[in-house]
């Protein structure tokens, strides 16, 4: 039993920081899950560079995954970590940066020889020169410590032992914030079930590492973060690709169809074909296709057969497929379009987020080509976006573009699991007998006679006798679905289309406003991945004592039937936004309101300080302005 | 005109790989016992819009009076098309179809596949369409062997876009887009087709209904991919290059019949095989029997269908016909319905997914 000192906290931030080969991510990701378990709430920012195994101890190769949890809700990852964790000079420097003055930092001196430290441009230690006074600098020999704690397997090599190092700062860490490691050991133990070795050298190497911080005089205190009050159920961490895959499988399932995936690997959505391959179990069927083309290619022509046809991919693929959604939009099928956005443009930042693809998705296509768009705005709410864009998909028969990006892709926090049993009733109906009859009176198919209601085209898919018809990208005719070359048709024709696409927002929640003290005169409207940051800002504006009201859009094409009315009631309406003012381009476009647009595109989440000071000049702007005209 | 390429012709008698115990349509429906479609079951209401005297009519013709003859219910069947005049063809048949973009059908018509077992499924492209904007997908379809059947029909020319050299004109040819002539060199699509692993290979004409039918029939035969190149006329950008293989002198001169267990032969000349596995033609009086090719599309090794794909020359000098290669492998839709069976164990139930949204690790807040 230790008889140190314990200290109770409400928040801390920690930033796991080393070389792309130290195993960052996994140490943040097991960190991740202890903390989960435990019950706080959290959110995670896990941040690595585009190669796989840049330079070993240089700047470009430094990975890092920060972790924010707290006694209370967390929104983001937070906007400065409270505790780095720097394995090497290099994870050092690249991160100092971000530390704020008082913060601890825990060194692993081993790796700060002359040549790691010329490597990233120190000319003396860091460690000795006095430059690191304004924090608190725990020195501790990681990889040595480790290595000695493994002395007794002789069967492993040097090297071998050192790459537990990580284990062992997992091993400190979660004394440090006693975090439990039972969920650690069985989920080193079924990743090396075949190894037994390497499992009891890195099982060895986090007691050792959780043993340290128990008994060093270095660390004389430990804390606790108490679990935060969330609502009653049960709870998972995921990440945003994971919670969209499996929103996937679960919508299919409640509309009764195979869900069939078309994708080629790109980051960051590759996870999403990686979770969706392992699940055959539940009828998914995936196919690495030979190129994105074709991965949406053999989605669409699933959906033809009667499969909810599936794509997933990031900008640069949801470029190549464009061609293909446009075939979609005439043909009229489900298909639900994955976009993991990602900084652009071109192969722009691969491992970095933006949200720079809002135009690209509702307009990059040739012709009047509308199509749904939603966005999730947490990492768990991608699961609910997934069960939306399948209900709009399959409801009219049109394409969805789901616009997720790299921050909530990797990202994680803590899911209250829904019951599939709760989901939206979303059953398929197909076609299956002729819907009109010829001029003799015969029962006759007609693939393009429309529901009044939705507007939808009948589903009639292969196998279904008397139902035989042709589609294609020409132009049809009303009705029949015949080719149709007639102007006033074709007039006709893209009109519906997009009355269809329109049509959606009758049966989407209107655009709500969190706007407390309901005398706001400053909105803020944001879409997507933005949620988290924007609401810790606007929740740091009010404490400021500003009235601030905030609104987030899921819905992008089309918005939801008030949106018009939400921004009109408001004197200034911010759109904060990673990129360069698309969602505020739409809103000044289709509104006439005079959006005011706040940008950033460094391939990070927006700080929710910073957005928290422009929200607040905002505020004080308008609480200095003359009155609002009243009526007379 | 029709001329004797020496295949064999009528249901039942398509050569069947012996190891191949599926055909490439079982799972599909079939009419009950006693009933039969005819030609104008698959006989669209649309009127047809190719040139006069285009080959494609030759081709639908064939493939409507072949398609009764699978015996399988009309709704399980679909064409899948791309961009070009070729891929009009599912407008005109009476089964379910889809008219895609440029190149892109058989990766549609692989999802389709992927998904349906119950369905014959057919791709109709040109040399454009297959070979040039859609060479990745085609080339990917058959290394994979997906169920699909693929009808490419070759005219050597872009006719939808007014008379453009193809990946399959000859160098020099000219054409509005190269007035001093195509720098390009052609592909051979069987050449293509046999690189690209795939399992069924063959090569016929629009000319020859018999020839067609037969090649239909054996590729409908086969489970997995076949690509079927058809010899297509274009009258109007492209008249009568392939007009001395539908002169019965020419054509007995030129066409070297491929025939499982016969002779590799055009009248009186054979292709011999030297020791390196080169293939040539030679008078059949100067050729060493030993050395006389004998045809073998069942063959394991690619290499002699290849060698014989290598036979053909831009001036139709000689022009191997027939089925190259037929082998039995894997299908990817096969194989793909077989990892997902053998994965489930029964019907996905609400408890299922809660249970896979649960995951590991969870924890309950209580209120
Ligand atoms: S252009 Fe040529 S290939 Fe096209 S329809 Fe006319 S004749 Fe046939």
């Amino acid at each position: 039993m230790s008889t140190k000192l314990v200290q109770k906290l409400d928040r801390v931030v920690i930033r796991f920081a080393g070389d792309s080969g130290d195993g960052m991510q996994l140490t943040g990701d097991r960190f991740t899950s202890e903390t989960a378990l435990l019950g706080n709430d959290l959110s995670t920012l896990p941040n690595f560079p585009a190669e796989i195994r840049a330079p070993q101890g240089t700047l470009p190769g430094v990975s890092s995954f920060q972790l924010h949890f707290a006694d209370h809700d967390v929104l983001t990852p937070g906007d400065a970590p409270d505790v780095l964790v720097a394995m090497n000079p290099a994870a050092l420097r690249a991160n100092l940066g971000d530390l704020p003055r008082g913060a601890s930092i825990i060194v692993n001196t081993d790796e700060f020889t002359k040549r790691n430290l010329a490597k990233v441009g120190y000319a003396v230690s860091p460690l000795d020169d006095g430059s690191l006074e304004a924090w608190h600098v725990h020195p501790v020999a990681i990889t040595s410590i480790a290595v000695e704690a493994l002395a007794s397997f002789t069967d492993l090599t040097r090297k071998e032992k050192e790459r537990a190092k990580n284990m062992f700062a997992l091993g400190l860490l979660s004394w440090l914030y006693t975090r439990p490691t039972e969920g650690t050991e069985s989920f080193l133990k079924s990743k090396f079930a075949d190894r037994p070795e390497i499992l009891e050298a890195n099982l060895a190497a986090l007691r050792a590492g959780y043993n340290y911080g128990e008994t060093t005089e270095d660390f004389a205190v430990s804390y606790e973060v108490a679990p935060a009050t969330m609502r009653e159920g049960t709870y998972r961490n995921v990440t945003g690709n994971v919670a969209l895959s499996l929103g996937l499988v679960a919508a299919a399932h409640r509309a009764g169809l195979p869900l069939f995936l078309g994708s080629y690997p790109i980051t960051p959505a590759s996870d999403i074909l990686h979770t969706l391959a392992g699940l055959k179990r539940y009828g998914v069927a995936t196919m690495q296709a030979e190129d994105e083309i074709a991965g949406v290619g053999a989605a669409l022509g699933a959906s033809f057969g009667g499969a909810l046809g599936v794509t997933t991919t990031s900008g640069p693929g949801l470029a190549l497929k464009a061609e293909t959604i446009g075939l979609a939009v005439s043909l009229e099928l489900p298909l639900v379009v994955c976009d993991i956005q990602r900084g652009g443009p071109s192969t722009g930042l691969p491992t970095k987020t933006e949200q720079a693809d809002l135009l690209q998705a509702l307009f990059g296509r040739n012709g009047e080509s509308p199509v749904a768009v939603v966005a999730p705005s947490t990492p768990s709410d991608c699961f609910d976006i997934a069960v939306e864009a399948v209900r709009i998909a399959t409801t009219y028969r049109t394409p969805v573009i789901v616009l997720s990006d790299g921050y909530l892709a990797n990202g994680s926090e803590p899911w209250r699991l829904p019951r599939t049993a709760e989901l939206p009733d979303i059953a398929v109906e197909f076609a299956t007998e002729p819907n009109a009859v010829d001029a003799k009176g015969a029962p006759v198919f007609h693939p393009y006679l429309r529901d009044p209601e939705t507007l939808a085209r009948p589903w009639a898919v292969p196998g279904t006798p008397g139902l035989e018809h042709r589609v294609g990208g020409i132009e049809k005719a009303d009705v029949t679905g015949n080719i149709s070359y007639d102007p006033d048709n074709h007039d006709h024709m893209t009109r519906l289309r997009q009355a269809k696409i329109d049509g959606i927002a009758d049966t989407i929640a209107p655009l709500a406003v969190d706007d407390p003290t309901r005398d706001a005169e400053v909105l803020v409207v944001g879409w997507g991945s933005t949620y988290g940051p924007i609401a810790a800002a606007v929740r740091e504006a009010r404490a400021r004592g500003g009235r601030v009201a905030q609104a987030h859009l899921r819905h992008l094409n089309p918005f939801p039937a008030n949106t018009g009315e939400v921004l009109r009631g408001y004197q200034r309406v911010i759109v904060p936004e990673m990129n360069l003012g698309q969602l505020s381009m739409l809103l000044r476009a289709k509104y006439l309101v005079d959006i005011e647009s706040h940008t950033s595109v460094r391939g990070l989440p927006f700080q929710a300080g910073d957005l928290a000071d422009v929200i607040s000049a905002a505020v004080a702007s308008v609480s200095h302005a003359p009155l609002k005209e009243t009526a007379q | 005109m029709t001329t004797d390429l020496g295949m064999p012709s009528g249901p039942g008698s398509a050569p069947v790989d012996s190891r191949d115990a599926a055909s490439g349509t079982t799972g599909v429906p079939r009419l009950a016992d006693g009933t039969a479609l005819t030609k104008k079951d698959f006989t669209s209401d649309q009127e047809v819009r190719w040139c006069p005297g285009c080959g494609d009519y030759a081709i639908l013709a064939a493939v409507q009076g072949f398609l009764p003859e699978l015996g399988l219910k009309r709704e399980n069947i679909v064409f899948v098309s791309g961009i070009g005049c070729s891929s009009r063809f599912p407008y005109y048949l009476d089964t379910y179809g889809m008219h895609s973009i440029h190149g892109r059908a058989p990766a549609i018509a692989t999802g389709l596949t992927a998904t349906r077992e119950d369905l014959s499924v057919w791709v109709v492209t040109g040399d454009g369409d297959a070979l040039s904007i859609g060479g990745n997908h085609l080339i990917h379809a058959l290394r994979r062997n997906v169920n699909l059947k693929i009808l490419l029909f070759n005219n050597e020319i872009y006719g939808l876009t007014k008379g453009q050299y193809s990946p399959t004109s000859h160098v020099g040819q000219v054409t509005k887009s190269s007035p001093l002539g195509s720098l390009d060199r052609p592909f051979n699509p069987v050449s293509l087709a046999l690189g690209a692993e795939a399992t069924f290979v063959a090569r016929t004409m629009d000319s020859d209904r018999q020839h067609l039918t037969a090649v239909l029939r054996a590729a409908a035969e086969h489970r997995g991919s076949a690509l079927v190149e058809i010899y297509q006329n274009c009258p109007i950008f492209n008249d009568g290059v392939f007009d001395v293989l539908k002169d019965r002198t020419e054509a007995a001169a030129r066409i070297l019949h491929l025939t499982d267990g016969e002779e590799v032969a055009a009248g009186d000349t054979v292709v011999v095989r030297d020791d390196q596995g080169v293939m040539t033609v030679a008078p059949r009086a100067e050729a060493d029997p030993t050395r006389i090719v004998v045809h073998d599309p069942a063959a394991d090794d690619p290499s002699a269908a290849f060698a014989l794909s290598r036979l053909d020359s831009p001036d139709l000098g000689h022009v191997p016909m027939g089925i190259f290669r037929n082998v039995a492998r894997p299908t990817y839709d096969d194989s793909l319905r077989e990892q997902i069976a053998s994965a489930r164990t029964g019907e996905v139930t609400d408890a299922d997914i809660d249970a896979l949204l649960a995951g590991r690790d969870t924890w309950t807040v209580r209120a």
